[in-house]
């Protein structure tokens, strides 16, 4: 891998709860247009990690990242970074759907008003357009108006997904975007996922090992803080290095 | 697990020949303590609701025959002669207005500052707690208070002052409605709007607050139940009047009129406190059963 392939390089990256040592001394590159999912039981610090990518941490107090990660050679973490910037290029999906209290049209629209300024014909082109990357345009074309919550949940979370993509992010944050959803619409969302990384880069938590070996190009495996293992998902699933890994991808653990 | 299983059947088997009389005298008790506890509890509703009753049915007796057309139109008349209360009604409309339009979006931003940066720092609980206090402070204080700060420095009673002090009273109220409302609100969504790139200001107000509004309309409906209904806080600062006046004048309002009429002993004083009276209470009771349905509203949509 040359260094233009790698969308994020993390460098030395240690995370503190208050005194607690949440991710020690991870190392780990992130390559452009690839989809990189990261496993490991509850509490081994996926989810975290993945927020140090758009130092969503920052909204609590007391928590604090050392370190770096290098977002196209930059290091996000750097004081001087402006941090609303660095979200509208890394967007997030998260576990439960959260549309907002407004129309599935203002959804999609709500990020992009923030960094861009269309005319109104733009802007529809680019709502039809999040919402068809999503798979979502043929279910709510007619119902635009209607508030976001009126959808069902695999609805919410690809509205969820438009809403992420429609700002045009460079990098795509899956915090185990499917565990809230029955089985079709996880479906949905896969697929979805296989489209998408032809434009983006995404890192996707997950719980469900299946899904990771299905989704993804490479794979983390981590546990209690650690990065045990890192490598391309078909050598990770089939001839993992470490027993640890081989343990919980196995279910003999975790 | 199966070993267990079996275990504990066993152990269930034993007693089994006491067990069924056991059971079913326990049981019999339980239902005696569930009817005694129940009747016990109608019982305390039905006190409270028997006063209530008692009131709205004493207001109607005597507050009916004195609610007519004239009330609204005629003003305080002097006693012996026809009037109405259309002076004091309009009074206490203006008052509560702008009482309401004062009060409330210092309460919804004081609220904001709670719930949003509420966790870090002195200042925030420090208000909060003042705000507590604030919350449960006589009204006559804030009329005092009002009195001392404002209607002495301009020299004179009026409308403006009684607003003044009404304020007062509303913002504790919406403040702390709008903090619990917007922290009710899934911590989720916020982070969701942040995810997005936005600025803090522009997740609370078009996010946060927007996912809160019908909670933080039913605080503000409650505070103008409250405040319609104030007579203390008045008496200092808008005073009374018997004829039209501006803002910057005495004002007339219906719980003042209503105190002096009633206090009276004219007869047709003593009609015209009854209808106010029914018109307060009912306005009352008509803002609370609204802000009741606005916020079974939000409940049913989460």
């Amino acid at each position: 891998m040359t260094t233009n392939d790698i969308k994020l390089q993390v460098n030395n990256l240690n995370f503190y709860y208050g005194k607690f040592h949440a991710l020690k001394n991870i190392n780990l590159a992130i390559p452009t247009g690839k989809v990189t999912a990261f496993i490991g039981p509850s509490g081994c610090g996926k989810s975290t990690l993945l927020r140090t990518f758009n130092r969503m941490f920052e909204l609590y107090p007391g928590m604090r990242a050392e370190g770096e990660i290098l977002f196209d050679g930059n290091n996000l973490l750097a004081r001087n970074v402006d941090v609303n910037m660095l979200r509208a290029k890394v967007g997030m999906v998260f576990q439960k759907p959260t549309p907002f209290p407004m129309s599935i049209y203002d959804n999609i629209t709500f990020g992009v008003k923030l960094y861009e300024n269309l005319n109104r014909a733009e802007m529809d082109d680019r709502v039809e357009w999040a919402l068809r990357k999503a798979a979502l345009w043929g279910e709510v074309k007619d119902k635009l108006k209607q508030s976001g919550n009126s959808l069902s949940g695999g609805q919410q979370q690809r509205l969820c997904i438009a809403r992420a993509v429609a700002t045009r992010p460079e990098v795509l944050l899956l915090d185990e975007p499917t565990s809230a959803l029955d089985p079709i619409s996880t479906g949905h969302i896969e697929e979805l996922i296989h489209e998408l990384k032809e434009d983006y880069t995404i890192a996707i938590v997950t719980h469900n090992m299946q899904q990771a070996a299905r989704v993804s190009d490479y794979t983390a495996y981590m546990y209690l803080g650690e990065l045990m293992e890192f490598g391309d998902t078909d050598s990770i699933f089939t001839a993992p290095k470490r027993k640890e890994t081989e343990d919980y991808i196995t279910g003999k653990f975790g | 697990m199966t070993t267990n299983n079996v275990a504990r059947t066993d152990k269930a088997s034993k007693p089994m020949a006491s067990q069924p009389h056991r059971s079913r005298a326990i049981y019999a008790r339980r239902r005696l303590v569930n009817k005694f506890n129940m009747f016990g509890a109608t019982l305390a509703m039905a006190f409270g609701l028997f006063w209530l009753l008692w009131i709205l049915w004493t207001l109607l007796h005597y507050g009916l025959s004195g609610l007519s057309m004239d009330v609204f139109t005629k003003i305080t008349p002097p006693p012996g002669s026809a009037g109405g209360l259309a002076n004091a009604i309009a009074g206490s409309l203006q008052m509560t207005f702008f009482g309401t339009l004062i009060g409330t979006p210092v309460g919804i931003l004081a609220g904001i500052y709670l719930a949003e940066f509420g966790d870090r720092g002195w200042l925030a609980p420090a208000t909060r707690f003042i705000n507590d206090i604030l919350l449960s402070a006589p009204s006559i204080v804030i009329g005092l208070f009002i009195y001392e700060v404002y209607v002495i420095s301009v020299g004179h009673f009026s409308g403006w002052a009684g607003s003044l002090a009404l304020a007062l009273l509303v913002i504790p109220v919406v403040v702390r409605t709008t903090e619990n409302m917007l922290r009710l609100v899934p911590g989720s969504l916020r982070e969701a709007a942040f995810a997005l790139g936005a600025p803090q200001w522009k997740v609370t107000l078009l996010v946060t607050l927007r996912a809160a509004k019908s909670g933080v309309i039913t605080g503000i409906l409650l505070a103008v139940a409250r405040i319609s209904g104030e007579t203390a806080p008045l008496l200092f600062t808008a005073l009374n009047n018997q004829f039209w006046s501006n803002m910057n004048q005495p004002m007339a309002n219906l719980p003042i009129v209503i105190f002096q009429f009633a206090m009276s002993p004219y007869e047709d004083w003593h009609h015209l406190a009854w209808a106010g009276s029914i018109l307060i209470t009912f306005s009352v009771l008509t803002l609370n059963i609204v802000a009741r349905w606005l916020g079974s509203q939000k409940s049913q949509s989460h």
